[in-house]
């Protein structure tokens, strides 16, 4: 093949990154390659010039390609040399200076330039601008702000779209005080709506700037330099200098001058090609594809590709298809993502909403028909990634918009832990801070146990126990040594749950002191005894010998301990269903003991809170219900609504169900709590989709059986274990996870991090589809575990140990 | 032991656990572990839980509201920096807990 010539015009970010995807091609074995460029230098990044003017960045770090590229890729580059005129005929360009290129293809890409608005006084006598006014579009003109702001007091800035305020920006960092004046009724008009707009404001004029909305610059005062602006309402404004960012205009005229089709820029089909030449390309700003210009990089980069794809043969089928406006920025520190409309339009169109303009945080977003048509993020634009996908690909969005907004369930958007403040509190229960974790690790504690025992964070709610560990590792850089022991069961006895249930079952072990003489050299650990205590239940059931001292106060007096010491009583309420004489005998117990609070709880229960030790068993007594065992690692209670009762929604007996559930389960232990609810239709009122298993009825007798949903300490809404028939099917179903989740979860893992470590496929192929053949084996042991269980109130009438409720003994002081 | 007061007997306090006592016109935490008898100052000083119905391990009491865990035979912190004050005692052949006087 006979080498080609390719001459593009412009030497700018989609000129040289048009030559790029050539080359990436091969294309410096198809092509001799030109490029004609109007300044005097490489290419370089424009998005950049405004950290050049804001004193982040030297001109010198924006360059994309040094003019080194250009020798190493055999490019001829003419700078400082802009192409006047292209003779179609003959395959020529010729440029100001008088250089001719001959071409094969040519390749468009001039780009655009600032929009300078008809203000009177303007520009000088030669027409050009008046001294002390620039464009904000190129490395001299940013030399040229800089050079002038030094000596200013006073600077405009006309145009309150991005650049701008970007402008505005570096202005501020040279020392002037800066007026931005817009045209219209709020900052950034492209991106924002009028109440993103005025947070905008808000904000830039905190960090000093002065804004001018509504109002239209008539003339430029000043005979050689400028001294002021006169506006249309008459009012005028002093100032040293103006930078004129009032949008952008597609640099087509010499495209127009060669006859070719020419609308708000120059006319390309899907290859990018022009309709008029089939040897001549456009591509950036200065190119109008199905009636629409791209001021952004992000459509420049695929018509580029499609560009480079056609001219190398390389894929003859590439097609340019538009882009959807999507973006990501910050102005003057202010993080923005935005995305295609930024008000509704349609009657179909919603939106959702959340301002805080406090804290800068807004958010909104645009949905028709269940798809992203808009959106605005500020402040905060952890979901923009998210947001920006489904906006590019038009996906249908979740049911749960809230989602859309926040995180939910998933850990927010991390700040790095470089960024993280030293004083901030890493675990709050505990008011533990980072610098007192990285003072911890100094001391030469190199484990995140070691860390968490000296300084107890992440030893309250617990929550906080991953980054604790993350701010561990930090600290040590790299040095973090693991502590083998997190993977036993307890501390004390080096084993992993499921060696030590085998020990405990090759050994017989069915008290927890006789687990202790066997397997620690009989060193009793305190916090060790209730999850060892929760494993030989669970293995043993009715055979477990149970050791009082093993288990936690609660579980020893059947009541939740309080702050003060008191305790707090939870009867029996199934599925929240009470009735008035069990209600009448409640309030009459409260009152008999001077219950200092009656509280609904969480549960759709009643809680009596601040009882005595001692008074414990009488109020049992008097009560007559049984416990509703709010206290222990163990399944609570489950929730439910009307159902099919009475509710004109309902498509199960949610009630029923909820009642069955707590009957059956009612007092069996796990290595964490469990809260279960039913719903009687997806509307969820009982929250069924939040609880560690909840079944919806979803009609025709069927259920969505959820699991390891939270919205305690931990928001997570619970993933879908399987659809059954029946009610039937549901408790076993619920039977089968509960008893697969008490024999291998690690104690105190609530479902919410057992469903996610063990993973949903995995937990539905065991317990739904039996890929383990243990499913009878599950039911086998979880029917022992509701034999063996009991009602504990029963010991109000027959204590188990010595002063069991007794809050004091009083000794006979003999000596 | 001349002097010593009986505070209450092994039967009272059942094995491993404690119970809250009132003796000598104070208050004290007595616990049964499979080690001993030990008592202690009845309330942690963290929060004022009440570590006669804590977790005992072998030389160990942990408050049963917030897990500050203390040396039963030193009262000196496992998990923290607060200490308790501890009180010796003594089992008599009958089986009665016994307080030294002078820690009265």
């Amino acid at each position: 093949m006979t080498r080609q010539r390719l001459v593009v015009i412009g030497n700018g970010m989609a000129g040289a990154r048009a030559v790029e995807e050539v080359l990436a091609r091969g294309g410096a074995d198809m092509f001799d390659i030109t490029m004609f460029g109007d300044e005097p230098y490489g290419n370089y990044n424009r998005i950049m010039l405004s950290n050049v003017l804001s004193g982040v960045q030297d001109a010198s770090e924006i360059y994309i390609n040094p003019l080194d590229w250009y020798a190493d890729n055999a490019i001829t580059l003419h700078t400082g040399s802009p192409v006047t005129e292209i003779d179609r005929a003959a395959r020529v360009v010729m440029s100001e200076a008088g250089v001719k290129a001959h071409y094969d293809v040519l390749l468009i890409a001039t780009g655009s330039r600032a929009f300078i608005p008809p203000v009177e006084n303007i520009r000088n006598d030669k027409g050009e601008l008046r001294e002390g006014v620039f464009g904000f579009r190129s490395i001299d003109d940013c030399t040229g702000i800089m050079a002038t702001a030094k000596r200013s007091k006073v600077a405009a800035v006309i145009g309150g779209g991005l650049l701008g305020l970007e402008a505005a920006r570096g202005l501020l960092n040279h020392g002037c005080e800066v007026h931005v004046i817009h045209l219209s009724k709020h900052l950034m008009n492209a991106q924002l709506d009028t109440q993103g707009g005025a947070i905008l404001r808000r904000q830039m004029e905190e960090m000093g700037v002065v804004i001018h909305l509504g109002k239209s610059t008539e003339a430029v005062l000043g005979d050689g330099r400028i001294t002021g602006l006169r506006f249309k309402d008459g009012d005028t404004l002093a100032c040293d200098m103006l930078v004129v960012s009032a949008g952008i205009r597609p640099n087509v005229e010499v495209a127009q001058r060669a006859g070719l089709t020419v609308e708000r820029a120059i006319v390309v089909d899907n290859h990018m090609r022009c309709l008029d030449d089939r040897r001549i390309f456009v591509v950036g700003e200065c190119a109008q594809h199905r009636g629409k210009v791209y001021g952004l990089v992000a459509p420049l980069w695929d018509q580029a590709k499609v560009f480079a794809d056609h001219v190398t043969d390389r894929n003859l089928d590439a097609a340019y298809h538009g882009s959807k406006l999507a973006t990501k920025l910050k102005v003057m520190g202010v993080e923005l993502a935005s995305m295609g409309i930024t008000d509704p339009v349609d009657e179909r169109d919603e939106v959702i909403q959340f301002s805080e303009p406090g804290r800068g945080t807004y958010k909104k977003l645009i949905v028709r028909e269940g798809r992203l048509v808009g959106g605005i993020l500020m402040g905060d634009i952890s979901k923009a990634a998210y947001l920006m996908q489904a906006f590019d690909r038009d996906s249908k969005l979740p049911e749960e918009r809230l989602g859309l907004l926040f995180d939910l369930g998933t850990p927010s958007q991390k700040i790095t832990l470089d960024e993280m403040p030293a004083d901030q509190q890493v675990c709050n229960c505990n008011g533990v801070t980072k610098e007192a974790i990285g003072a911890c690790v100094k001391s030469g504690r190199k484990t995140t146990k070691a860390v968490m025992d000296a300084t107890r964070a992440g030893m309250g709610c617990g929550s906080c126990k991953s980054l604790v560990g993350e701010v561990v590792a930090w600290f040590a850089g790299g040095a973090v040594e693991e502590d083998p022991s997190i993977h036993y069961y307890v501390p004390c006895i080096p084993m992993t749950k499921p060696e030590l249930v085998a020990a405990v079952r090759d050994q017989e072990l069915r008290s927890v002191s006789s687990v202790f003489r066997a397997l620690s050299g009989g060193i009793e650990d305190a916090a060790s005894k209730p999850a060892l205590a929760s494993l030989l239940i669970t293995i043993w059931a009715g055979e477990y010998e149970d050791e009082r001292d093993a288990r936690f106060i609660n579980d020893r007096v059947h009541a939740n301990i309080q702050k003060d010491g008191t305790f707090s009583v939870v009867p029996e309420m199934a599925g929240g269903v009470t009735s008035p004489d069990d209600l009448i005998r409640i309030a009459e117990v409260a009152k008999k003991y001077n219950v200092p609070l009656v509280k609904l709880t969480g549960g759709q229960r009643i809680d009596l809170v601040g009882i005595s030790k001692e008074d414990l068993p009488k109020v049992w007594a008097d009560l007559g219900m049984p416990s509703g065992h709010a206290y222990g690692k163990s399944y609570r209670t489950c929730k439910s609504c009307i159902g099919t009762e009475f509710c004109r929604f309902g498509l199960g007996d949610s009630m029923g169900l909820a009642t069955k559930i707590e009957k059956r389960f009612r007092g069996v232990d796990s290595p964490a709590k469990l809260k279960l609810a039913t719903a009687g239709c997806p509307r969820n009122c009982s929250e069924a989709m939040v609880k560690d298993i909840g079944a919806v009825a979803i009609g025709n007798d069927k259920w969505e059986i959820y699991v390891g949903g939270a919205a305690g300490a931990h928001i997570r809404k619970g993933d879908v274990l399987c659809t059954v028939d029946g009610e039937d099917a549901v408790m076993q179903i619920t039977a089968r996870f509960m008893q697969y989740y008490r024999e291998n979860a690690k104690w105190k893992e609530r479902t919410y991090t057992f469903v996610e470590r063990v993973g949903i496929e995995r937990l539905r192929a065991v317990v739904v589809d039996d890929s383990d053949g243990i499913v009878e084996a599950l039911d086998a042991a979880m029917q022992r575990s509701v034999d063996a269980a009991y009602d504990p109130w029963q010991e109000a009438v027959h204590p188990r140990t010595a002063n069991q409720f007794s809050d004091l003994l009083v000794a006979d002081g003999a000596g | 032991m001349a002097g010593a007061i009986r505070i209450a007997h092994l039967s009272d306090i059942p094995e491993g656990e404690g119970r809250l006592v009132e003796a000598a016109g104070m208050h004290l935490a007595v616990f049964r572990t499979r080690a001993g008898v030990f008592a202690t100052q009845p309330e942690c000083p963290h929060r004022q839980g009440p570590l006669a119905d804590g977790l005992t391990g072998t030389h160990t009491i942990m408050c049963p509201l917030h897990d500050r865990t203390y040396d039963l035979r030193t009262g000196a912190g496992v998990n923290t920096e607060c200490s308790i004050t501890t009180y010796p005692l003594t089992v008599g052949e009958d089986g009665a807990i016994m307080l030294a006087a002078a820690a009265g």
